[in-house]
Formats: structure tokens, sequence, C-alpha cells
């Protein structure tokens, strides 16, 4: 089961689990909540309302938290509601929805972790939770604090409308929309799948800081598949559109650019090749090639595998990693991309934290263990999938800066070599550093151009020494639009990545000699 | 909540459905409770415990079909969102092929105890579980001077689950689950940090292996990865390791499914009765396995499980249909979801294969890479060993495979004697031969 080697991401597919709901199932009036701009503390009680809980029951359950002794405590109250609606032959015949309500509570000692959620929000089974939670620390009882602050958060992703009001009736047509544009635009297409999700998610954080912040997260996406057929010969590709934001995310030019570029990348691949096996220059398309971020550095940079001592960049900081054109950032408050956040999953601010900045090692990124653990600053990086998982240190929205070169420049310096443009996954060994990423469709690079298009490579490589085999970086950033997905431990959380047009002198390609 | 209040229910929950205006219903109960403890440096890092309840409810409307899931299980809540369920469902295009399951599946259940819940559960103590995976951290400690960091972990749980289908189906099961192992990176000298894991998933807690095992092999495992390199692109025989060979399985058993071939996107689409694989590949589908993880007297649609060979002696037997795609495709449906594989097992072990290998890879581990099931096209990263003259010569690291699924599994050679139990997959090891690896 590879229970803690494996970190795995996605692409979030059709085939995915989906899980979803319809509006107001909670004794709770979206509308009259969250809808109206309001004064920031009458938000407050709105989810202290919502929860069905106040300033006295918490700090009651945090003293239970801190009986034993414990640093630190966290209370993490949510609630979420998701919907999918499916077409599927040319009709949209199937949706899903799912709700989930509940709590989870932390306590810290040390580095040590206690942890206990509980899906009925009661003052006897939060204590409940909170003593089995404080198991984790056996000392005299610490005092908890005396009152709460709020704190108010930005916005990164202002939404016109609330999920929560935008009825089924007003999504099925856009479905049968890019349906028909699919069957429309090419005649070689012979089925089409799409799934249209939308998610919403209450959170409310009070810690033993005396801390409370509450936070609306909204996310949607729209995905096409579809299969043609030419000569007896048949090929599957889509594309996806994800991002938290509310409907208003799906202009006339989006959904356009669904159907168009599913069709079209569905039926390049017939004139697909395997590139040759073995190593080669590589350059990545702009935007989601941000997987080899993810994977080459990114997770080996999140501080719990550095501070158990598993990262092959453990040794790294300040070091040079990268020519000096290199700088890589992951930032959690890029406007209504699907990785930011107003706040972090343990309370924090979120921010632009540099991994690598011209060239040079910066930082890791933290969560509250980790901070404390090397006594550095967090960098809003703690997050969980639910309220049923405590806290690690997890990317956000991954990208490289732009550089000094331009693609034309770029391309036009191989002579034979791969351009890597879909993606579907991608996995990391963080000891070892070995990553891969699966490219989903490319081309041939002969004598500086373009050629013949590719499919279906895995592409595998060393994290430190891909980065230093990054040779030129073009000036055309662009970030994933897909609905991407990290993995790491049992949970998922919704990340982007970008990248503009990059180069790599040498990496393994798995193709076909 | 046991089963039985869970039963009740979930039979409620049936008729508010029913009483809303839903044709057909089928409802699941789940409940479970789960217990972690992860351990590393003389202490516990992680201790969790919870308890967590599920109710899904699926919708069979004039021809409309949708699917819900929460949470909340007191009554009120659950009459709002059961209202709310089958008035959403109104509002989808009718789809004729949605239905439950017909009756005649449900009724050839098999009267048998597969043993899958182990009543010694709650017997066992939380200093029970911090000593387990302390003793195992402490044998993983021994092992080798070259370990950077070791985690070590025990986990438990408990679960229980009803299932009410409204044309005539009931059934309920109880589960209970034992994990322990560890996870270990050692020094691997000019900058890598070698690691892997053992880790054993069991039902019942006197089946846990021995902690030495537990321990000890996963720092071996670790410890052999020192000094992996890659090595010249190359067509090499392979053999895969029982506990990674279920991951090239997954590349067949999605064009398997009945939602691959009625959306036409699987290369065995029209196969049936024809020769996939090497005559030594005979895939078995058992759900009877007593104690086993994959082991179940009903599907997930409520259909009576059977004992089915899925491809035999490498002639494709049987898709996994559901009832819905089924339908769509004119086919009887057999169950869209595996439970326990087994294969028809060869009598070698992995020594015996390693030492029958003139020259090729042992793999170890598959790291990312993936599968079109439209067109067969393949290719995964791995690590593993090269072999030369029947022996292990050095770790290999940072290669692809890459192929067509279509033609791989006619040249599996040998099906090992060895099959991997924590798993509900139980692949032995296997030999392909001539497969390419793509390296420098």
């Amino acid at each position: 089961m590879g229970r803690m080697t494996r970190r795995e991401f996605l692409e979030t597919g059709a085939k995915g689990v989906v899980i979803a709901s319809i509006p107001g199932i909670f004794k709770f009036d979206p509308s009259a909540a969250f809808a109206a701009p309001m004064e920031d503390i009458v938000n407050l009680n709105e989810y202290y309302t919502h929860f069905g809980v106040d300033e006295k029951i918490i700090l009651d359950v945090m003293q239970t938290a801190l009986d034993r002794g414990g640093d630190y405590c966290d209370i993490y109250f949510q609630h979420s509601i998701a919907n999918t609606v499916g077409l599927e032959d040319n009709a949209v015949n199937r949706a899903y929805a799912n709700v989930d309500f509940g709590v989870g509570i932390r306590v810290i000692s040390g580095d040590q972790t206690g942890y206990s959620f509980t899906e009925e929000i009661t003052s006897k089974a939060m204590k409940l939770a909170a003593s089995t939670a404080a198991n984790i620390a056996n000392r005299n009882k610490t005092a908890a604090p005396v009152g709460l602050e709020h704190k108010t958060l930005p916005d990164y992703y202002p939404v016109k409308t609330l999920w929560e009001n935008v009825k089924i009736d007003r999504k099925i047509p856009y479905l049968q929309n890019i349906n028909d544009k699919v069957f429309s635009k090419d005649s070689r297409i012979i089925k089409s799948r799409i799934r249209f999700s939308d998610f919403s998610s209450y959170i409310l954080i009070a810690n033993s800081e005396g801390k409370t912040v509450c936070d609306y997260r909204p996310m949607t996406s729209l995905r096409v598949s579809c299969t043609a057929e030419q000569n007896g010969q048949r090929e599957t590709n889509g594309y996806s559109l994800a991002a938290r934001h509310g409907i208003e995310f799906f202009t006339r030019e989006n959904v356009e650019k669904l159907s168009d570029e599913s069709v079209r990348r569905t039926i390049d691949l017939f004139e697909a090749v395997k590139p040759e096996a073995g190593e080669m220059e590589v350059v990545l398309a702009p935007g989601s090639s941000g997987i080899l971020l993810h994977e080459a550095i990114g997770h080996g940079m999140e501080a719990d595998f550095n501070r158990k001592n598993i990262s092959i960049f453990a040794d790294k900081i300040n070091k040079r990693v990268a020519k000096e054109f290199v700088n890589i950032v992951d930032n959690g408050t890029n406007m209504n991309i699907r990785g930011s956040l107003n706040v972090d999953d343990e309370a924090n601010d979120t921010e632009e934290t540099y991994l690598v900045r011209d060239g040079i090692l910066t930082t890791y990124l933290h969560d509250r263990i980790s901070a404390k653990h090397y006594k550095s600053r967090h960098t809003g990086n703690g997050r969980r999938e639910s309220f049923r998982y405590a806290p690690m240190p997890r990317m956000r929205n991954t990208y490289m800066l732009p550089g000094p070169h331009t693609p034309e420049e770029i391309i036009k310096s191989v002579k034979k070599g791969l351009y890597a443009e879909t993606f579907t996954n991608g996995q990391v060994f963080i000891g070892a550093g070995d990553f891969t990423f699966y490219v989903k469709s490319g081309n041939l690079i002969e004598d500086g151009k373009l050629t013949r298009p590719v499919k279906d490579i895995n592409i595998i490589g060393n994290g430190p020494e891909v980065l230093a085999n990054i040779v030129m970086v073009a000036d055309d950033l662009k970030m994933a639009e897909g609905g991407w997905t990290c993995g790491k431990d049992g949970q998922g959380v919704p990340v982007s990545q970008g990248l503009p047009t990059v180069k790599v002198s040498s990496i393994t390609v798995g193709g076909i000699s | 909540m046991n089963n039985k209040e869970k039963l009740e229910l979930a039979r409620w929950a049936v008729k508010q459905a029913k009483s809303r205006g839903a044709e057909e219903v089928s409802v699941d109960v789940a409940q479970s409770r789960n217990v972690e403890v992860e351990y590393r440096d003389g202490q516990i890092d992680k201790l969790k415990e919870s308890t967590q309840n599920a109710m899904d409810i699926s919708i069979y409307d004039d021809n409309r079909y949708s699917s819900h899931g929460t949470n909340d299980l007191r009554k009120g809540s659950l009459e709002k969102f059961i209202s709310e369920a089958v008035a959403m469902t109104k509002y989808l295009n009718e789809d004729s092929h949605r239905k439950l399951p017909d009756p005649k599946f449900y009724s050839d259940q098999k009267d048998i105890d597969l043993k899958l819940f182990d009543s010694s559960y709650g017997n066992v103590t939380s200093e029970q579980r911090v000593k387990i995976s302390r003793e195992i951290e402490s044998i993983a400690k021994a092992q080798s001077d070259k370990i950077l960091s070791c985690t070590s972990g025990y986990s438990d749980s408990f679960s229980e689950s009803v299932k009410v289908n409204s044309n005539g189906f009931e059934g309920e099961s109880t589960r209970t689950a034992f994990s322990a192992g560890a996870e270990v990176t050692v020094d691997g000298g000019g900058g890598g940090r070698p690691q892997d894991w053992n880790w054993a998933t069991v039902r019942f807690f006197k089946d846990l292996p021995d902690l030495e095992f537990l321990g000890k092999v996963a720092v071996e495992r670790a410890l052999e990865k020192i000094g992996q390199d890659k090595m010249q692109s190359e067509r090499f025989d392979m053999i895969v390791e029982n506990r990674s060979a279920g991951r090239l399985f997954y590349s067949l058993f999605s064009p398997m499914q009945a939602g691959s071939l009625q959306q036409k996107s699987s290369f065995l689409e029209g196969k049936l009765g024809e020769k996939i694989a090497s005559g030594k590949f005979t895939l078995i589908d058992n759900p009877f396995i007593i104690n086993g993880l994959g082991s179940r007297l009903y599907d997930g649609e409520g259909m009576a499980t059977k004992k089915r060979v899925k491809i035999d002696k490498g002639v494709l037997k049987e898709y996994y249909i559901d009832t819905y795609y089924g339908s769509k495709l004119g086919m009887s449906p057999n169950s869209g979801s595996t439970t326990n594989i087994t294969l028809e097992y060869g009598t070698k072990s992995l020594d015996d294969l390693i030492k029958g290998m003139k020259k090729g890879i042992l793999v170890k581990n598959f790291i990312g890479g993936n599968s079109n099931s439209t067109s067969g096209d393949f290719s995964f990263g791995i690590m593993g060993h090269y072999i030369e003259g029947g022996r292990i010569a050095r770790p290999v690291n940072e290669m692809n495979i890459s192929g067509n699924m279509k033609e791989f599994w006619n040249r599996l050679a040998e099906v090992g004697n060895d099959p991997y139990v924590f798993s509900s997959w139980r692949f032995p090891s296997l030999y392909f031969t001539d497969v390419q690896f793509s390296g420098i």
C-alpha cells in the first residue's frame, strides 16, 4: 500500500469518486447569512449560529483538550456541500450530491499530535473528542484562553452567486450546449462525457492562541472527455477547467474552449507516435507542465519530510539548486485559482512563498509543527482534506516566474527532443528524488520545429538533477486550468501549478526503440 | 447504532423516499471506528481516533436517477435531505437503463461465514497499539546505522454496514481490519535517500505478521536500493515482484469494465472468447476467501457474488458488468467490481524466477505512469534491480517501461507461487519477456 512513500497527483478525471448535493439541506439559509456584505463580526456570529456553538462552548472544549497539558489546540468546524451533474450518451442523466458536517479537534505537544473528530456538533460529543485528542500529552493542564479574537480575512475568491443558490436546472444547459458543440466540431467524435461539479465549504477555526477565523471556500470544475474513431482506431482525451469561482467563471469563451480543446486534443492523437526511448531534451509547454515543479521540488520542500529527515532537499537550504533565472514560488493568494486560500487550515495567513529565488533554495513550506520545530515563520501551508484529518504542510499554487527567453527561441534551440503539452498524473519518492509525470500528448521537436504529435509516455527524472538541468525559461508564464488534486498520506487537496515554456537539457522519456 | 438499528434506519429512509414519489430506492448506512498510531524517535508522533457515519441513497424515479450522501443521520435532517434528493431527480433527463438489479440476482447468496470480523477487536488496548508501534521501530532501527528516518505504526478499524433495496434486498456486514508496519529512509551516500516500506493488513488481530518481519524487511528493502542508478535503454526480460504486480492488472481491469466498453474506450471491446494474454495467465475473481480483504457475499448493488474465472489460460471469459452499463450493452450483469483477485499460481518462488533470468530487471516499485484504456498504450516509471546470470547485480531506478497492453500480456512467461496476501488483489511475482525499458 505504500502508505507514506507514495505522493500521488492526479487530474480529477471523469471516473473519479464523485460526491456532491442540493441547496439548503441544513437549517441554514446561505442567502441570509452570506450573500450580502456585512460587518465581519456579524459574519462570525452567523458561523457560530450555523454550527450551533458560541464562544463559551468553544473555550470549554478547548479546556478539555488542554486538560493533560498540550502546548496548543485547535478546533476546526466544517460544513461542505458538493454537487455533480453528468451527461453521457447525449443526456443529462445523472446527479450526485453530498453533504458533510463535523468538527476536528487537534492537540499538539512538542512535535506530537493528538487528533479526533466528531460528526455530531454538541458540547458533549466535542468534549469527548477533545479528551481523546488530549491524551497525546501527559502533564499538568494548560490553561485555555480566556476569550477569542476574530480575525478578518482577505478575499481571494469572490463569487457573484453562492453555489447553494445555483439550482440544477441552471447547470443542465451548460452540459447540453458543450455536448452539442463537441459533436458538431468533428464527425469522428463518437462519445462525449461531461461532468459539472461545484463544491462549497464553510469553515470556522478557533485555536488556543485565542484566534478565530471563518471562511467560505467555493470550487467548481467542468470536465469534458471524448472518444473519436477513425479507420477502426479509437482515441480518448479531454479538457477541464477548474477554479475557486462561481458560475460566472463559465463564460461563453470558456465554454467554447472546453469543446474546442477536448476535440482537438482527441483528434490529434490519431497521428501520434511514440518518441525514442531514453534521455533527451524536453521542452515543457506553458501551463499544467508546472506538474514538473510539484513533483521535482514541491513535495521535497514540504517541511514535514525535512523534519523527518526524509527529503533529498533536507541539506540544501541556501544552496544553489538551479540557474540564476529560475524563481519558483508557492502562492496561496492568486485570485480565484484552485489552490488559493484566504487562510490556511490552522488559521495562519497564506502568502507568496519563494522556494527558489535566483536559483538559490530559499525556504521550506511550513505548517505550525514544522515552523516551531525549525523556529521559522509560518508560510501558511498547513492544509487538510477535511475536518477528519490533522493538517500537514501542503502546496497551494506552485509555479515558476517568467524568465529571460522566448518560447520561439527555446523550440528553435532543440535539434531532437520532446515538447510535452498535456498531463494526467505524476508521483515522487521524496528521499531518492525520483519523480515522474505522465504526458498524455505533445509533439516531437525536430530541427527546431514542432513536428508529429506524441501520446502516452511517462517521463522520469531526479528532482535536484532536473532543477539543475533547466537551461532556458521563457517569459510566457501560464497557470494550469484543470482540476488538479494532490494526494499525500491519504489526504487529497485542490492545488494548481504553472510554468512558462521551459527547456530541460536531459530527462528520461519512456519511448520505444 | 448497531446493524439492526441501521437496518431500521435504512428501511425508514426507503419509505421516506417512496412516500415523496421515488419509484425505487437503494440505501446504504455505514459506520466505522478507526484508531491510528504513528510512531517515531521513541514517541508517538500522531494518535488519531474517530467514529464516522454515512448514508448513501440512490433515487430511481420515472427513469431518472441520482445519488446522494450525508453524514448527518438525525431523522429530522434526513427527512429534508431525502425530500430534496427526490425533488432534484425530477430535473434530469430520462434514462430507461437506470434501474435496481433484477431481484433474481439477489437470490442465490451463499450462506457461509467469511470470517471478516474479529470479535477480539474490543480487547485491543491503547497500550498494545503503542507497544506494537514501538517494537517495530526498535527492531527496524537495530538493523542498520544508515537509517535516517523510521516511522512505524499501527491502525485498526471496525466497520458495520447495511444495504436495503426497495425491490427486495437487505444485507449487512461487519468487518475488522488491523494494519502494522514501518517506512524507512536510509542514507544512500551522494545525496540520495532511498526509502521503502513494509506494511501488512489483515482481518484478524492474531494474523498480524511477526513484528520482526515488518521492521526488518522495511530496512532491508531500503538498504538494497543504495547506489541505484539508471541503465542504457534496452529491451529486457522483466520480473515484477508480487506486491507491485497488481498495478499492471489495473490496466486490464479498467478496459474490462462495462462502462469503458459502452463508452467505446476499451481496447478489449469485442474480445470476449479471444486470447488476450499468454496461456500462463488465469485470473479468478473469488469473493469467498476466508478472512479475505476483498471477500463479500453481495456486491455494491446487492447482487449475490460468485466465484468467476475472468481470464482462462489467456482467453478473456468475462467482463466486469454492472446493472446499468450491462443494460445499455444488452449484457447480463455479473458485478462491476472486483472482490479478491487470485491467479492460477505457478510453482516457482521469486528466488527461482530470479535464478532463471539470464539478463533482465526485477521491478520492485512502480512510480507514476499510466495506461490508456482505449488504445492499450502504457508507460510506467520503475525501481528495482538489474539481474545478471540469475543473480541480483545492482539496484536500478529512474527508468520507464513502455508498450501496449494488447500484446504485453502475451509475453507473460512465468507466474510465481507467492501471492501477496496483504491485498485483495493477490498477485504473485510475474515474469515477462522482452519489455522496453528506457533509461539513458
